[in-house]
């Protein structure tokens, strides 16, 4: 086994870690806020939010 | 609403009415610049070069030019809509508001498949350029998929977690793909005294005549195909009305010369019939000219280029989706943002197999042909699109950002080039020509017959525009 072949275990690894991330994360913010809250952007208002955005 | 007004000289036409979540703001110019010019530079790495193989090398200049006049009327027109539609979805959202409902869900549709189907080629490049460098080393039979499923899922990872690192990637990047050009070119050009290019010994005549500066023109829109996706970042940049046309504009005048720059080089080094049908002619220049750390520089510029093309495709595709399923032109359901990192983050989520499965199981060629036709047919619809902006809203009306220069000669010229170009890719590609006009008219008979009823008539439209002229 050269470091190509490592490398291919390695890009199936770190794939398969990206996916669960991702999937774990949208499960528990779809669980966590309701669609009343997740739905209600809408163009053309969102400069005014940023003011007010707190980091 | 009422409290906000487009025409205002004091803000970019947009004001607060209630939502609970959104976008964030955070951009500015330059990750326009890095989004316009990251989807695109990629062309310049590899695929402008089938040009030459159409025509020779004078007829690539020409299409590079033409095909340059048509992307700078691209730039300015999109520049001046756009900085009054400070909202995602780009040219889905400029038609919604401007032509009408099956339009925009034309558009939109063409946005998603173009970036969708770029993305993919760009996730196949990606493991071309990975089992290139491992034949290089001696590694023969690499296993390509891992590399190309890893492109796709890190850099939508990327694009789930925020839209300030994306585009922060995407600059540093698409700075480092655009400088090793610039070096290229200096190392090689008789500016510091090198004398590989020989352009007197491999010019030739157009070998197959006009006709072949025809055809070139399908692969001449490779030099700058995507610079339209800046508009994407409407509803993410600080300010609107000024990033989007510096951005844009800056956009195409770098490409304008990479795009020179990387014709010259080129072939000053390799004779058309070889450079038309290369994989990767930057790359090979830099194997021609006999510098190990050109060859090195160009490299990384080839995967830099690759996957901010990629990145960018993903925040393109997934604002035109995400603004579609707000307005109920697709299920709502696509519409949300993330509460914590402020992405439209479903969408994100959604496109990832289809690219996956495009990136894995089509022949690259059928997918960037799919993608450069969908974006011919957004082309075709930016210049009806500023016709009726400035009949409807004339410049005393609403507030723009940037007002484009000699109008109507830009949407003239555009609909012109695009006629010219359609003529060009039927030479190549009729079938498949014919086979995705034939599908988008059968999608428009869905959208009209069932699912327009679903689509928010009125509710769409929360940006405070004034009425239109004549309505």
């Amino acid at each position: 086994m050269d470091i190509w072949n490592i490398m291919e275990y390695a890009a199936w690894a770190l794939s398969a870690v990206f996916g669960l991330i991702i999937v774990a994360d949208w499960l528990k913010t779809d669980s966590t806020y309701s669609d009343d809250v997740l739905l209600s952007s809408q163009e053309g208002e969102l400069e005014a939010m940023t003011e007010e955005h707190k980091v | 609403m009422t409290d906000f007004d487009i025409t205002s000289k004091t803000i970019d036409g947009i004001g607060p009415h209630g939502a609970k979540i959104g976008l964030l703001r955070v951009l500015g110019p330059a990750h326009v610049w890095a989004l316009g010019v990251g989807i695109v530079l990629v062309g310049e790495y590899m695929g402008w070069n089938f040009s030459v193989g159409k025509g020779g090398a004078f007829a690539a200049l020409i299409a590079c030019w033409f095909a340059g006049i048509l992307y700078t009327c691209v730039a300015m027109i999109d520049s001046e809509v756009t900085s009054t539609v400070a909202a995602a979805g780009g040219q889905y959202t400029q038609a919604k508001h401007i032509v009408g409902p099956l339009m925009a869900f034309n558009v939109g549709l063409y946005l998603v498949f173009a970036y969708t189907m770029l993305e993919a080629a760009n996730a196949i490049t990606v493991g071309f350029l990975m089992d290139t460098v491992a034949n290089m080393t001696g590694h023969e039979g690499l296993d390509q998929r891992p590399f190309i499923i890893l492109a796709i899922m890190f850099l939508a990872w990327l694009n789930y977690r925020g839209v300030l690192a994306t585009l922060t990637f995407s600059l540093v990047i698409t700075a480092i793909a655009f400088s090793a050009i610039i070096i290229l070119f200096l190392f090689t050009s008789p500016l510091l005294g090198s004398d590989v290019l020989q352009h007197q010994a491999l010019m030739t005549d157009l070998p197959y005549g006009w006709l072949g500066v025809l055809a070139a023109m399908h692969f001449g829109l490779w030099y700058y195909l995507g610079i339209e996706g800046t508009t994407q970042a409407a509803e993410e940049v600080r300010s609107p009305a000024r990033a989007l046309p510096f951005g844009t504009l800056a956009g195409i005048m770098t490409l304008l010369i990479a795009a020179t720059l990387t014709w010259y080089v080129c072939v000053g080094l390799m004779p058309w019939e070889y450079l038309g049908q290369a994989g990767v002619p930057l790359f090979d220049a830099a194997r021609l000219s006999g510098s190990t750390f050109l060859m090195v520089l160009l490299g990384i510029g080839t995967l830099f280029a690759t996957l901010a093309s990629a990145n960018g495709c993903i925040n393109d595709a997934s604002r035109a989706w995400f603004a579609m399923g707000r307005d109920h032109y697709l299920p709502s359901w696509f519409g949300a943002v993330h509460p914590k990192y402020r992405t439209p983050y479903r969408s994100i989520i959604f496109l990832v197999p289809i690219a996956l499965v495009f990136a894995l199981g089509a022949p690259l060629d059928q997918v960037i042909t799919f993608s450069i036709l969908s974006g011919l047919l957004e082309y075709t619809f930016m210049p009806i699109n500023v016709i009726m902006f400035r009949k409807k809203w004339p410049l005393d009306t609403i507030k723009r950002g940037y007002e484009h220069p000699f109008h109507p000669i830009p949407a003239i010229v555009l609909l012109s080039l695009c006629g010219i170009t359609y003529f060009a890719v039927f030479l190549g590609y009729g079938t498949q020509l014919v086979a995705m006009i034939a599908f988008y008219i059968v999608v428009s008979l869905w959208f009209h017959f069932r699912r327009y009823r679903f689509v928010r008539r009125a509710a769409q439209f929360t940006m405070p525009w004034p009425r239109p002229q004549g309505y």
